[in-house]
């Protein structure tokens, strides 16, 4: 770790007492929920981290407390330095605010994580769907969402798929 | 004693409509551009000079669905497209015919999952499939000429 990256995780450790870690040159930060919107204010207004590189979770199901872990990694185009934030959320339908006010390009990742994994960002400005199709039900991504969508059609089931397959006619 | 030996040399055949009309619609039969993934560079190497498409007739590849006859859907089908890919197809003029080309487009290949549609016959209905991952240029022309025979053997009862 070379010296702005010290002083990230000792400014980060003492604001907040987040857990930090490190590995080689990457520094990763552990927020609370309660603290996520003062965290990352904090690193782009104080440490100088412009560009929001990429948002994106995790779903550590079956382990309900925490569920999902937020990703946040962030970019400083002058520094050339990177640093990441990971938010645990719990259970089913968490809530967390949006960075869409601190970083623009969050909208469309916010946007990923809602039709995938069903975080709801507050203070969004259009909350949709963004992969799916708008009606789609249920979210993709979470580890308990079946993993293949249709049996295999097989020689000795063919007859029986071919059946319940819905063929257009015209 | 046909009409052919009275009339000579004139260049006079005699020949049922039904065999007419279908060597003329398989003979410039044009396909309209829709290639989604792999298989479209596939489909573009068939229509290029070493594997020539051009010699069956399929001459020029229309993006317009107003102006072209067939559809070759090339690649995989997303949940999202498969809405687009319906009303491309309606808005093509009969008569018409689709090529499920590939795995993704005859049955989902590789990806039986909630974001690829299982086979492009549950939107549209297909009348050749081609197997492969991605099929070969030869292979593609394979499935054009079992198409051109398909054709040739229409009758005149089922003409849409």
């Amino acid at each position: 770790m070379d010296e702005k990256t010290t002083t990230v995780y000792e400014e980060m450790q003492q604001q907040f007492s987040a857990r930090v870690e490190t590995y080689g040159s990457e520094l990763v930060i552990y927020l609370d929920p309660e603290q996520y919107i003062e965290g990352i204010k904090t690193l782009k207004e104080d440490h100088g981290f412009n560009r929001l590189s990429d948002l994106t979770a995790v779903d550590y199901w079956p382990n309900e407390t925490p569920r999902f872990h937020l990703c946040v990694h962030l970019h400083s185009l002058t520094t050339m330095e990177r640093v990441s934030i990971r938010v645990p959320l719990n259970g089913n339908a968490p809530k967390i605010e949006s960075i869409e006010q601190l970083y623009t390009n969050a909208n469309w990742y916010e946007r990923e994580v809602w039709d995938l994994f069903g975080i709801h960002f507050e203070g969004h400005s259009d909350l949709r769907r963004i992969v799916m199709p708008a009606d789609w039900q249920g979210h993709p991504l979470r580890k308990d969402y079946p993993l293949g969508y249709e049996e295999v059609q097989f020689t000795f089931n063919f007859d029986q798929i071919d059946l319940k397959k819905s063929y257009a006619k015209e | 004693m046909g009409v052919e030996q009275k009339a000579g040399n004139l260049g006079v055949v005699t020949t049922t409509l039904e065999q007419v009309i279908n060597w003329s619609r398989t003979n410039s039969m044009w396909p309209m551009l829709f290639g989604l993934a792999c298989c479209a560079i596939e489909m573009m190497a068939a229509q290029a000079s070493n594997f020539d498409m051009s010699r069956f007739g399929m001459e020029l590849n229309r993006p317009s669905p107003r102006q072209s006859d067939l559809m070759i859907v090339a690649g995989r089908v997303s949940r999202k497209m498969a809405p687009v890919l319906r009303q491309l197809y309606d808005q093509m003029p009969d008569p018409k015919w689709v090529i499920a080309m590939g795995d993704c487009a005859s049955c989902g290949g590789i990806f039986n999952n909630y974001a690829i549609v299982q086979g492009v016959d549950e939107i549209v209905p297909v009348d050749i499939y081609v197997a492969g991952c991605p099929p070969r240029p030869e292979a593609l022309m394979h499935c054009v000429m079992s198409l051109h025979e398909k054709v040739k053997n229409e009758k005149l009862k089922t003409w849409s």
